[in-house]
């Protein structure tokens, strides 16, 4: 059929023609109008994010003043979000400090204070308990993981078990930093390995990545009571964290930059706890690296972590 | 090129220098055709819009109420959107299995249908794109991601390597399936120069991008079941199973709704390619459950969860048998000799092949990844409505615009509708009527 023929076809078609246009115009409008209704619970999500968050660059990307007034802007979301007054800290890294932990697993008992500080002092969702540290209950005599237990209820110590809490690891050739797709996390100059909560796309890649389980993602909104929020926080430590980033222990760098020691350090009773500047060769950890035999977890991956672990 | 449409050599001349008027006519032309068809195409479509609306509403409430609604935890961290990802992925990179025989062969009966991988591939990319964004805690975030305007870690993180390939792969069909449409619809034979060379590439391109995929997990030290060599071959095998697999019904959905010419050799060919690959990819199961099982050790831990449960966990259990019995009985129907006699057979056994690697590359895959957890802790994974729904939606929309472009490529391949010529100065938006229409439904 040739192209005049087409055209020379009568009325009766071309009306067909625009009924047809008409319909799918119809079916048109229908399906846009589905699709917005579909996606509407998007604006429900949207009024809470503002342009400027929405644009704020990463952390290594913004000035002093740039940084300032996102701070500035942090201090007021949490007033707003959580009816609290905090104050939101920036410390730098101390150039000359590289900072270690040790355990000493011959004095843990496993009575979980540790575990419960870290909640309190980073502000975690209190509905799941969340905390950065684990408390493994081990068979003695074994340092197989597969035989042991996060779980237990029982009173500590039990017999014949040890413990073995496990947190960051602050790896020197840290596996969640290579996968992350967007640099949202990386390794300061003191060793602490950070997020940028703001700049996270929350592909949770390196939570695969991580061979300690020490990264925790933010399901949906941390649920903190006001009277519970504790208002001396870092940018890049324990401020309250958005819903959908990554999150993960950061050696307290808000207390521990500052001269003070991580709160789960402070929390624990029986003294299992080291923590220092692996550089100064007076510190107490470098002690404890030179007079007793250390060990790290899972060394076969070559993660090189500044966490190291004793027995007496 | 077989059945060049018809045209007067004056409509050929004036066609190849205004491509700036041709080009949105054809796009046009393309729109067209993809919305116009029978009652049953249309019901077809409704059914497949609606159920990527549920999808898309399900995830805008994900997306506005957190990722708590789905059943991952810090434990199992992906699930099914990832899950369907990998898988559809290798449906992408076995689409490219037309090419092969096609273009490195010369089988000039696979040139009409080789089109039909390269569509495939399009929109199974597409879909993979899809099920990575539905699984970003901060899907605004996205741009943090490209080039330029966000911080792209490439070359160390595996996850931008991926999107690299796949938004390569997807340009590089997008490339091939538009040069080959549109020269047709001007009526010109396409010039091998322009497509040849990209064809080969895609070639490559296909195995680069499963590849990639396989080695985000493999690389990865802390989990022991995805820290395998064999994982990006096996990724390769079963995906050369799942490709041809689907191609096969689509074709022989095209040959009863359709006329676009599909022979009986096309399909033969992509059935012997799936007797090989079906057999490969078995052997390599095999191999890697004799190194886990006969070896043991704590590497065993997640095999064993997946095959025969961990501590009274089981979930995988009945999953991942069913798509070792799937993949079986299907292996033994495809090498039944006389095959090729009973299309019933073909269909049911690609069903129960593509379904098999669904599950074995699918959640086989990525769940017993995480469990036992790196501290061996085992929670276990269960997908949730809103998962389903996000997922079902995703597959739906994949499929919409697969229909959709064969709806369009169909006609403008079998000449059906060409470009006419307009002279240069008529800048009139095309109309219906400025069309050779041989049939009024295409
Ligand atoms: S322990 Fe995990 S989260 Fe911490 S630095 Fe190492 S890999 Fe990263
Ligand atoms: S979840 Fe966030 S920090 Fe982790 S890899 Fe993805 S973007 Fe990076």
């Amino acid at each position: 059929m040739s192209d005049t023929q087409t055209k020379s076809v009568s009325l009766p078609v071309l009306g067909q023609v625009t009924r047809r246009t008409a319909m799918k115009g119809l079916g048109a409008t229908l399906g846009l109008g589905a699709f917005a209704a579909a996606i509407s619970p998007l604006a429900r999500k949207a009024k809470d994010i503002s342009a400027e968050e929405l644009l704020q660059k990463h952390y290594k990307d913004l000035d002093g003043d740039a940084r300032a007034k996102v701070i500035a802007r942090l201090e007021q979301d949490a007033k707003d979000q959580y009816g609290k007054n905090v104050t939101i800290h920036d410390p730098l890294p101390i150039p000359g400090t590289k900072f270690g932990y040790a355990i000493n697993l011959s004095v843990c008992n496993g009575n979980g204070k540790c575990v419960e500080a870290c909640h309190e002092e980073n502000n975690h969702d209190r509905g799941s308990n969340q905390s950065y540290i684990r408390v493994l209950e081990m068979e003695r005599g074994s340092m197989d993981m597969e035989k042991g237990n996060t779980t237990y209820t029982h009173a500590v110590p039990a017999e014949d078990k040890f413990y073995l809490p496990v947190q960051c690891q602050q790896c020197d050739e840290p596996p969640c930093v290579d996968v992350c797709p967007v640099e949202a996390t990386w390794k300061e100059s003191d060793g602490i390995v950070v997020v940028d909560y703001n700049w996270c796309i929350g592909c949770r890649y390196c939570e695969a990545a991580c061979p300690y389980h020490a990264r925790r993602f933010n399901w949906k909104a941390p649920n903190v009571p006001a009277e519970d929020i504790n208002p001396e926080q870092g940018y890049l430590s324990n401020r309250v964290r958005p819903q959908g980033v990554m999150e993960k222990c950061h050696f307290c760098l808000h207390r521990t930059r500052e001269g003070r020691m991580p709160a789960c350090l402070e929390a624990c009773p029986t003294g299992a706890r080291i923590f220092g500047n692996l550089l100064d060769p007076d510190s107490e950890i470098r002690w404890v690296l030179k007079n007793k035999n250390v060990f790290v977890l899972k060394e076969e991956l070559g993660t090189v972590p500044s966490f190291f672990y004793f027995f007496d | 090129m077989q059945d060049a449409p018809t045209h007067s050599a004056e409509l050929l001349e004036g066609a190849k220098h205004r491509h700036l008027v041709t080009y949105p006519h054809f796009l046009w032309r393309l729109f067209v055709l993809a919305t116009e068809g029978g009652v049953a195409y249309y019901v077809w479509m409704v059914v497949l819009t609606a159920v990527a609306l549920v999808g898309a509403n399900a995830w805008a409430n994900q997306a506005a109420d957190g990722m708590i609604v789905t059943g991952m935890t810090d434990h199992v961290s992906w699930g099914l959107y990832i899950a369907n990802f990998t898988f559809i992925v290798g449906l992408a990179a076995g689409g490219v299995m037309m090419v092969i025989p096609a273009y490195l062969y010369h089988q000039r009966k696979m040139h009409d249908v080789v089109i039909v991988g390269e569509l495939l591939a399009i929109a199974a990319i597409v879909m993979c794109l899809l099920f990575v964004t539905v699984d970003l805690g901060r899907p605004e975030r996205f741009w943090h991601m490209m080039p330029g305007l966000g911080r792209f870690n490439w070359p160390i993180s595996m996850l931008t390597w991926d999107v690299i390939v796949l938004n390569g792969y997807l340009l590089i069909n997008l490339h091939i399936c538009g040069y080959l449409l549109y020269t047709r619809f001007q009526g010109r034979t396409p010039n091998p120069r322009f497509y040849l060379p990209i064809v080969f590439l895609s070639v490559f391109w296909a195995i680069s991008i499963h590849t990639v995929t396989a080695f985000l997990y493999s690389g990865l030290g802390g989990r022991p079941f995805w820290n395998s060599a064999l994982l990006a071959p096996r990724f390769l095998a079963s995906a050369f199973v799942a490709g041809p697999a689907f191609i096969i019904v689509t074709m022989y959905l095209l040959r009863r709704l359709t006329d676009l010419p599909i022979s009986t050799q096309a399909i033969k060919t992509l059935v012997q390619v799936v007797r090989v690959t079906i057999l490969i990819n078995l052997l390599m199961v095999v191999s890697e459950l004799f190194t886990e099982f006969y070896t043991g050790g704590s590497h065993i831990a997640s095999a064993r969860y997946l095959f025969f449960g961990l501590h009274g966990k089981s979930g995988l259990v009945p999953w991942i048998w069913t798509a070792i019995a799937l993949n079986v009985v299907a292996a033994v129907m495809f090498l039944h000799p006389r095959v090729m006699d009973h299309s019933h057979l073909i269909k049911l056994a690609c069903l129960f092949a593509f379904v098999g690697v669904w599950i074995e590359k699918g959640m086989g895959l990525i769940v017993p990844g995480f469990i036992p957890s790196t501290l061996h802790e085992i929670v276990e994974y269960a997908p949730t409505l809103v998962e389903w729904k996000i997922t079902a939606g995703i597959w739906a929309f994949g499929i919409l615009i697969f229909t959709a472009m064969l709806k369009a490529a169909i006609p403008i391949l079998k000449g059906r509708v060409a470009e006419v010529h307009l002279p240069i100065t008529t800048m009139n938006p095309p109309t219906d009527s400025a069309e050779v229409t041989a049939e009024p439904n295409g």
